[in-house]
């Protein structure tokens, strides 16, 4: 399989950038009340990949956030608990041994993250060193820097041979979305991704800012529903870094859920990186429920 | 792709969902509503004070009808009353005429530009202050969207007021060497689309210039004018500047056959247009004119897709089409038709229709019986025609005059559809190849108000947009507004300009 393959989608798909915020501005005006309010709260603590990715991380941190993953929060048993725990390869095998029968992933960066600036090799022994730690799942990056200079057949390949190095293992493509610069690029990555064999797409590695905004959302979600009617796959949707006040993720939701339908809305389809994150969900949730707002200081810090 | 059992985290903990992911191939029809439903999010209509009856508003004060004889005011969501009012005959026009001549002689027109501008001004701001109940009542009268009365026709209609309060003291810059004495007194009568808007456009010029008017609101959504009537009154505005009479067309014949007014706005259908430019054939009142349309929506293979698709539905469903300058034809390049209409007929499914004053509401309901009636007129004149119809699937409410949002395919230039002005959410779409062609077809109608173009290229932008005769041409955008900008009808589609600089021209006389 090779980029020559799908004729036509390294063309430049026109998007209009001030309809592309006009779009996401009209979809913020969405009012998202009562039991949609709590409902909605409670699907995107469902959807969170919890996140560390800090070169002073530690076993010990890893074990505390996979606690938080299985239990956002003691008062409330009830609550789903999160997707995936996301963390550096050498941290797979300490949060496997930690989650195991929970139901929650492991997601692993590899290719070196965050700036994929290696050898294809490198990246590809990242990928296999980290798929067998036990990962379900890869967070690969493109290398921006191939992709900016218009070598697209660089980009497919090195998904697509990534995509075979993970194995079982589910493949979310990060495209880095502050260095591609234009809604042009981000459609076009997407597509080229998307047909290389990516399982989700992903906004940024949270590294670079601006990370994820809601208008790159769009754009990938409309470049996702277009592929996934051309071609009946689904794939799933990871906007990644800066997201951090419940609020914002229920206009997340909203954007997925007239652009792509209901059938997005679950954790296997779409995805926050984020951790902060959690403990606004976590707040806004107990607020609904009982009318008030608690202090942020009865909110575990992990 | 990967095994699907792999990623099967379980969901059961929220909010009970059951369904389970479409299986890839499954029927690729959209599915907007199965999960996670909007809950209602109804805007408060307790701040709105609506009285059970009001009279016409004349020389400062609310006053019965000579006659006494009412009209009811509707709520098409509900079918239910909202209001009794005055329904004005010759003598309430004589005196409302009457009471705007002496405000005019004796005060409004001797004030000066920076006097007059405080008023409006403070108009300008009481509007800002009292939005939300404007909002709510302008849709419980008129059926629209909370959304677009509350982001829209209340916003846009302060700014009016603000623009032109600018421009009191400044006349003699607008027409610099010349000297701009006002009009005299003004009869204006305005349409039900954005009835608060429209009443901005008319008044606020008008104002600004030293002229004092007679207003008519349209029969079916006459409540914000009077609310507005009671705001100039809080507003301090000398009695008898601003008068409200309420009525329909009899009553809006006699202020333009009126022989004391001075000046005739009206904006409204084409059909009515002609009516009162041959009553004032032979008199020397200043008029203008902004009538129907049946806008050129024009969009080529290279334009912005996704956003084209937007535009489209912003350019015919904003307002449930009730727009004159909505963009009810559309042509779109051979190339990307059957994608572009796939797209839209997508999107169409995640429109919702409902309760006007529900905040997630896309398209309320249509504004009067009469024209839910003209509307379905046309959709059977559609199909009898031998077009394709295409409707979203959406639940209606019960009650109420609600329509769903429509396109239709398979239409030629001598469709009374593509012709004829339906000023309801119907869209009829035919293709084109050439960018002539584009622009014979859209210039084939005898209206002229608005038009659109959709390209990455800018050229094309400027040269197809600079031959479509309309008043106004958006590219890659639609229905958008600003009291700065000038807007009026070529052909049938009106005379005269309203808003921005050259909307000061129709109320004053130059020397």
């Amino acid at each position: 399989m090779q980029l020559q393959d799908f004729p036509g989608i390294t063309q430049t798909v026109p998007i209009d950038q001030t309809g592309v915020e006009e779009r996401v501005a009209r979809l913020n005006t969405r009012s998202i009340k009562k039991e949609s309010k709590l409902q909605a709260l409670k699907l995107a603590l469902s959807m969170i990949d919890l996140t560390t990715l800090e070169g002073k991380d530690s076993p010990g941190k890893v074990k505390q956030m996979c606690q938080k993953a299985k239990q956002p929060h003691s008062a409330l048993p009830d609550l789903p608990h999160v997707a995936a725990v996301c963390v550096y390869p050498p941290m797979v095998r300490i949060a496997k041994n930690e989650l195991k029968g929970t139901g929650i992933h492991i997601a692993s960066v590899a290719t070196a993250f965050p700036s994929g600036m290696a050898t294809l090799q490198a990246k590809i022994d990242d990928t296999r060193y980290a798929v067998g730690e036990g990962t379900d799942e890869v967070d690969m990056v493109i290398s921006r820097g191939e992709f900016l200079k218009g070598n697209y057949n660089y980009i497919f390949d090195e998904i697509a041979v990534i995509k075979e190095a993970c194995g079982d293992a589910h493949l979310k493509v990060i495209l880095e979305t502050g260095e591609l610069l234009t809604y042009e690029n981000v459609r076009k990555a997407s597509d080229i991704a998307m047909h290389a064999g990516a399982d989700f797409i992903k906004t940024s590695t949270g590294k670079i800012s601006p990370a994820a905004t809601q208008p790159v959302t769009l754009v990938m979600l409309e470049a996702i529903r277009d592929y996934y009617r051309k071609t009946g796959r689904m794939v799933g949707m990871k906007p990644a870094g800066g997201i951090r006040k419940a609020k914002e993720a229920i206009q997340y939701l909203v954007l997925v859920k007239e652009t792509l339908g209901a059938d997005w809305l679950t954790p296997v389809w779409f995805r926050f990186g984020a951790s902060s994150l959690t403990n606004d969900l976590l707040m806004q949730i107990i607020k609904q429920q009982t009318g008030v707002y608690q202090s942020s200081t009865y909110f575990s810090n992990d | 792709m990967a095994d699907q059992s792999k990623t099967d985290i379980q969901t059961e903990k929220i909010g009970g969902r059951t369904t389970k992911p479409s299986s890839p191939n499954a029927d690729l029809i959209s599915d907007f509503n199965s999960f996670w439903q909007y809950s209602e999010a109804t805007e408060s209509a307790e701040h709105a004070e609506i009285s059970e009856s009001y009279g016409h508003f004349i020389n400062g004060e609310f006053a019965e009808p000579v006659k006494g004889r009412t009209m009811k005011s509707i709520n098409p969501s509900t079918e239910e009353v909202v209001t009794e009012f005055a329904e004005g005959t010759s003598e309430d026009v004589n005196s409302a005429v009457a009471a705007a001549r002496k405000a005019y002689e004796k005060t409004w027109s001797k004030l000066s530009g920076r006097e007059r501008g405080k008023y409006i001004y403070r108009i300008a701001r009481l509007i800002q202050e009292r939005a939300r109940e404007f909002a709510v009542i302008e849709s419980i009268d008129g059926g629209k969207p909370i959304r677009e009365s509350r982001d829209v026709d209340i916003p846009l209609a302060a700014a009016y007021f603000f623009y032109y309060a600018g421009w009191a003291d400044k006349l003699q810059y607008a027409f610099p060497g010349r000297k701009a004495e006002p009009a005299g007194v003004c009869g204006q009568i305005i349409p039900w689309n954005f009835p608060l808007l429209m009443l901005s456009w008319k008044i606020a010029p008008a104002l600004a210039c030293g002229n004092t008017v007679v207003l008519k609101p349209a029969e079916t959504t006459p409540v914000t004018a009077l609310k507005f009537a009671e705001l100039c009154r809080d507003a301090g505005l000398p009695a008898g500047v601003v008068n409200i009479v309420t009525g329909a067309g009899q009553t809006g014949a006699a202020i333009v056959d009126h022989p004391d007014v001075d000046k005739i706005a009206f904006t409204g259908s084409t059909e009515v247009g002609k009516i009162i430019q041959k009553s004032l054939a032979g008199t020397d009142k200043k008029y203008t004119l902004e009538l129907g349309g049946k806008g050129a929506n024009i969009v080529f293979e290279d334009a912005p897709i996704d956003q084209t698709v937007e535009g489209i539905v912003n350019a015919i469903f904003f307002n449930q089409g009730h727009v004159c300058c909505a963009g009810s034809r559309l042509f779109v390049q051979e190339g990307i038709a059957d994608r572009l209409i796939e797209k839209l007929k997508f999107r169409m499914e995640s429109l919702i229709v409902g309760d006007p004053l529900d905040k997630n509401t896309d398209i309320g309901a249509i504004n009067s019986k009469e024209q839910y009636d003209k509307i379905n007129k046309y959709l059977e004149i559609g199909v009898n025609e031998g077009a394709e119809i295409h409707q979203n699937r959406c639940e209606l409410p019960e009650n109420g005059y609600f329509c769903r949002p429509t396109i239709f395919t398979n239409v030629a230039q001598s469709s009374r559809i593509v012709q004829e002005e339906i000023f309801g959410p119907v869209l009829t779409i035919q293709t084109f190849r050439t960018a002539d062609e584009a622009i014979e077809k859209a210039n084939n109608t005898p209206y002229g108000l608005s038009g659109g173009v959709w390209t990455d290229k800018g050229s094309k932008i400027f040269q197809t947009g600079s031959s479509i005769r309309s008043g106004v041409i958006w590219s890659n955008t639609f229905n958008k507004f600003d009291p700065t900008s000038p807007f009026g009808g070529y052909k049938e589609s009106g005379m005269g300009r309203e808003g921005g600089l050259h909307g000061l021209y129709p109320y004053v006389n130059l020397k």
